[in-house]
């Protein structure tokens, strides 16, 4: 891993079961981000990018290879070693925004702070309320998500990605039910948060309008990088 | 359990009050139904012991039995033993015998009494009845008999007599009219009838007569002994212990109303056993309502318990959660339960009081702190096998990434 990768995989692969047989869905990635990277992750449906993200975001294991993420052994670390790698060390963006119903936006975007410390802080309340005015929602702190639009609770849902300060986010489809005015609010959200908080990126997309905004580009085909 | 696993089950329930309130009702409902029962069981023992020993002595002492004890017993030789029944059975000397009674622990009143058969005799009529002789002042110490008196007064002059109201009917009799009465020892003597009571027990009310204690020696020759003491104690359900001391300190046989009442006592487990069953009912009810509950609310949050768990909370986070909101809806719909069990349970009259038809429910005896604790414990433990699943759940699957 160079000085300056955040992550490194090296021959990963990913098997699924189906029944008596068995798929090969990732079949031997080879990829590394550094700091600040923006990258998108391209590829058609049934190319592997959810399962390689969901792999890199440690939410599943692979089946082989190695995977390495800030000086950690994530392919060795236990269930526990791996949550608490998470909470500390990612982020997530889903396509579907997943904000918790119950909770406020400013509730929602503390939620993995303060589900790692059990407790909710000032300090975490200060945090997400400067993410809430980075994502220009600082009048919706209050709300619900029920009471906001689809691109209101995507941007709620980027602050929560951005609450414990992660060295990377993987975001999956984050426009992909959004329409283009507010997906092009996200993207340039995404493209401020990158260059001011020098937070890494990668973003699964089938939108080339989207990829294009990004400073790198990986294809994915059938379980293998084709253009990196 | 966290601070923030506290402020998410609160705020869940809060965030749902229509869903919460019915499953807070349904505990409620069950709890109700648990305290209802346990009243009811309580206040029916209540009354049945309270109709059973009310009107009867909770330990009789008499002159233990005079049998000849065997001296060498030996299995192979055939023995026979002869009932003394030379002697009458009294107490001679049971003037020094009643303050260790009284000052006995759990002793509420002693009654000497001389007892004895007779033949009331009307017209051609002859009807048994069991003659006792009470000491001034004692005539209600055992059967409460001035608050039976149907007519006429409780008053005991040596002449008067008090009857039962089925005898009085069995033989048209009325206050004031003189009957003749014949001991079974043979002395004939006519008395008037002073006053009719009812006890409601018809052995009672059909044959028991009261009258004087003097007279009744007379009647018997008993010059200075009695046929028995008669005893009540409270709680009357520590009977048996007492009489066992009674034993010990006065040397007289005691018997506990409890060994003449067997039956009364396997009727009362029997339906207090019954009443344990309808209570675990209502107990599995809960839980398996608490279960169900907590189950769909795991499906319909499946993605929300699925995204925290990828945002990194832990396995104990959520299973807090869902256990806590579980005990919370048992807890409180516990407390709702009691409550209205008790109010609903207030109006009632006291099992004392209750009249022919009515049910005897003691609302003293409803259980409130057994059922909410239970109740509390059973939603607690309804909710660990959900919580437990949902704490499993894939985040992957549930966020369908």
């Amino acid at each position: 891993m160079s000085s300056q990768a955040i992550f490194s995989v090296s021959g990963l692969t990913k098997r699924f079961a189906e029944g008596e047989a068995e798929v090969l869905v990732l079949k031997g990635i080879d990829l590394s981000m550094t700091a600040g990277e923006m990258t998108a992750l391209l590829g058609p449906s049934g190319s592997g990018k959810s399962t390689l993200l969901t792999i890199l975001g440690t939410l599943m294991r692979a089946s082989g290879g190695t995977h390495e993420m800030l000086g950690v052994d994530l392919m060795q670390a236990s269930e526990a070693q791996r949550t608490e790698f998470r909470s500390k060390h990612l982020g997530f963006i889903f396509q579907f925004h997943h904000l918790l119903s119950d909770l406020s936006a400013l509730e929602n975007v503390m939620m993995p702070a303060a589900s790692a410390a059990g407790r909710e802080t000032p300090a975490m309340r200060e945090r997400a309320m400067e993410l809430l005015d980075a994502v220009g929602l600082p009048d919706r702190r209050n709300y619900r998500p029920s009471a906001m639009s689809g691109g209101q609770r995507q941007r709620v849902a980027v602050a929560r990605a951005l609450i414990n300060n992660p060295v990377l986010v993987l975001a999956d489809e984050p426009t992909g039910n959004l329409d283009r005015q507010s997906a092009d609010q996200v993207m340039d959200l995404i493209r401020s948060i990158n260059q001011t908080m020098a937070t890494s990126f990668l973003i699964s997309t089938h939108d080339e309008h989207i990829a294009a905004q990004c400073a790198r580009r990986i294809e994915l085909l059938d379980g293998r990088i084709v253009q990196s | 359990m966290s601070p923030y696993a506290v402020k998410l089950a609160i705020r869940h329930l809060l965030s749902h009050p229509g869903q919460t309130a019915l499953l807070m009702a349904g505990v409620a409902l069950g709890v109700s139904v648990f305290i209802f029962m346990s009243a009811l069981i309580g206040g029916l023992a209540t009354l049945l012991t309270l109709r059973t020993v009310g009107s009867i002595p909770h330990i009789v002492l008499e002159m233990p039995d005079r049998d000849p004890v065997t001296l060498s017993p030996n299995a192979h030789k055939q023995v026979v033993r002869q009932k003394d029944l030379s002697r009458r059975d009294q107490i001679a000397i049971w003037q020094p015998v009643i303050p260790i009674i009284e000052q006995t622990s759990g002793v509420t009143a002693v009654s000497p009494q001389i007892r004895g058969s007779a033949f009331v005799e009307r017209g051609q009529t002859v009807v048994p009845v069991g003659v006792i002789g009470v000491m001034p002042g004692k005539l209600s110490d055992i059967a409460d008999i001035e608050a039976a008196i149907l007519d006429g007064s409780s008053n005991l002059p040596a002449d008067g007599i008090l009857i039962g109201s089925r005898l009085a009917r069995d033989l048209g009799l009325r206050v004031g009219q003189v009957i003749r009465l014949s001991s079974d020892r043979g002395r004939v003597r006519s008395f008037r009838i002073g006053g009719i009571f009812t006890l409601g027990i018809a052995g009672a009310d059909r044959q028991t007569v009261y009258m004087n204690f003097t007279t009744a020696r007379a009647l018997y020759d008993l010059s200075t002994g009695i046929s028995r003491i008669e005893i009540k104690v409270k709680p009357a359900i520590d009977a048996a212990d007492i009489a066992e001391r009674l034993r010990r300190s006065t040397g007289l046989k005691a018997t506990a109303w409890t060994e003449d009442n067997a039956q009364l006592f396997e009727g009362l487990d029997a339906q207090a056993r019954t009443g344990t069953i309808i209570k675990a009912f209502s107990l599995v009810t809960i839980i398996v309502g608490i279960a169900s509950a907590m189950l769909l609310s795991i499906v319909r949050r499946q993605s929300e318990i699925g995204i925290m768990r990828a945002m990194g909370a832990s396995n104990g986070l959520v299973v807090s959660i869902f256990v806590l909101e579980g005990t919370l809806i048992g807890f409180i719909g516990a407390i709702v339960g009691a409550v209205t069990a008790w109010f609903a349970l207030l109006p009632l009259p006291p099992v004392t009081e209750v009249s022919s038809g009515g049910l005897p429910i003691d609302p003293q005896q409803g259980d409130f702190l057994l059922a909410i604790t239970l109740t509390t414990l059973a939603a607690t433990l309804a909710s660990i096998l959900p919580a437990r699943r949902a704490a499993r759940i894939d985040p992957v699957e549930a966020i369908g990434t």
